[in-house]
């Protein structure tokens, strides 16, 4: 079986960014994504979900390194000051190549 | 004498400090305040069809100047107390839009008072809603001009107005009571009666659950509020007792009941912590949100639930 190797991009951000961050994916050419809500914490303090403003979303889009490092340039440079926001990359093989 | 609501509220806060694991389930919540609003609007919208314009209107544009004028009003005094221009902004913007569940707590202690009052008052919260909050917005970004923001700000700042605007209108909190309250006035008493046992009988019951998740959430904010010191605790103290004066002598110049003059007051006391805090949190994410939230739910909504609306229902017996 044929393996594509892609960037997975992985958003933690505040649950009031959802609307920005899909506009923002499907922008820079993301083909898809999936969001959950989840909960948790860190050293500045935790985010139990209980509230509206304190519900954090975990977004998922697989794409194309290049698609990546621009959509995740661009989060950081516009939210990552006012909002909770944390990105990380991870390597990935997809089968159908031209779905991401 | 304390309304049983307000014990659930309690009991609420009580749970969340023992570290109780009671939680209610996010579903729940977003269904009982569905529920709530929507019975809120269509009250007050059989009541509203046998009103005529004349009277409605003014009461209207009232409400709606109150609710532009509080933030105005508060956060030159904020900035003077020390808080940041731009969270000075926000937090007044909380104070300037409305609580639905204070609306809610307030009706069901004037009627178990035996004290009438304007039945169609759901109407003045549904347009009380959004005026503090866009007023809010400005003076924040008259704020964050005037700390010199970025170049590039401004550009954004004109997106975000179509946004706001639609949050503001379409948020669900504006959405359901606007809606109850023109199924309400378009069906009436009679056409509403099949869905009245779910929408009339059941209010309080449902208002005493949510008050309950309310107590958990409020309770969850004492970390908070005990973080930002007794500078916040004046402020979610002394803003209900202040703005509830405003509200108070506007009922009474536009010649409202007792109730009506209690109601007024309640609302201008209260703080949102649904609408507002969403929709500021979109227009000035520059703004604390956490020190806002604290005040509004942490402090203020007690406050009103359990002191003041006894207290602004004595001030109407007063002065009307």
């Amino acid at each position: 079986m044929d393996k594509y190797p892609k960037k997975l991009l992985v958003i933690f951000a505040e649950a009031a960014l959802e609307k920005r961050l899909v506009q923002d994916a499907k922008r820079f050419g993301a083909h898809g994504y999936t969001i959950c809500d989840v909960r948790g914490g860190s050293d500045r303090g935790i985010r139990a979900g209980s509230w509206d403003n304190d519900r954090t979303i975990e977004m998922k889009t697989i794409c194309s390194p290049d698609v990546a490092d621009a959509l995740a340039a661009h989060l950081l440079a516009e939210y990552a000051q006012d909002f909770g926001l944390t990105l990380y990359f991870a390597d990935v093989q997809v089968l159908r190549s031209e779905k991401f | 004498m304390i309304d049983a609501v307000v014990l659930f509220f309690i009991l609420g806060v009580i749970a969340r400090l023992a570290k109780s694991d009671l939680k209610l389930p996010q579903a729940l919540y977003e269904a009982l305040s569905v529920y709530l609003l929507l019975a809120i609007g269509l009250k007050g919208g059989i009541e509203l069809n046998k009103q005529s314009l004349q009277v409605v209107l003014p009461q209207i544009l009232s409400c709606m100047a109150l609710g532009a004028f509080i933030p105005m009003l508060m956060t030159p005094v904020l900035k003077r107390m020390g808080f940041s221009g731009v969270d000075s902004a926000v937090l007044a913007a909380h104070y300037g839009s409305v609580s639905v569940v204070t609306f809610a707590v307030a009706s069901s202690y004037l009627q178990r008072e035996g004290i009438a009052f304007e039945a169609h008052a759901a109407l003045w919260v549904a347009v009380m809603e959004a005026p503090g909050i866009v007023a809010g917005v400005f003076l924040a970004q008259r704020e964050l001009n005037r700390a010199k923001a970025l170049e590039g700000k401004a550009v954004e700042a004109k997106r975000n107005w179509r946004d706001l605007a639609h949050e503001v209108l379409f948020g669900k909190s504006v959405l359901l009571l606007v809606g109850g309250l023109v199924i309400g006035a378009v069906m009436g008493q009679d056409g509403l009666k099949p869905i009245a046992p779910l929408f009339t009988d059941l209010f309080k019951g449902v208002l005493a659950l949510f008050l309950l998740e309310l107590g958990l959430v409020a309770g969850a904010q004492l970390p908070e509020v005990k973080r930002y010191g007794l500078r916040l605790l004046a402020v979610g103290i002394l803003s209900p007792l202040l703005l509830s004066l405003l509200g108070a002598g506007l009922g009474k110049a536009l010649g409202l009941s007792t109730g009506g003059i209690a109601i007024l007051a309640t609302l201008a006391a209260s703080a949102s912590y649904i609408a507002a805090p969403t929709a500021m949190r979109m227009a000035v994410p520059q703004g604390n949100a956490g020190l806002s939230i604290a005040a509004a739910l942490g402090i203020s909504f007690p406050f009103n639930i359990v002191v003041g609306i006894p207290l602004y229902t004595w001030l109407a017996q007063k002065i009307s």
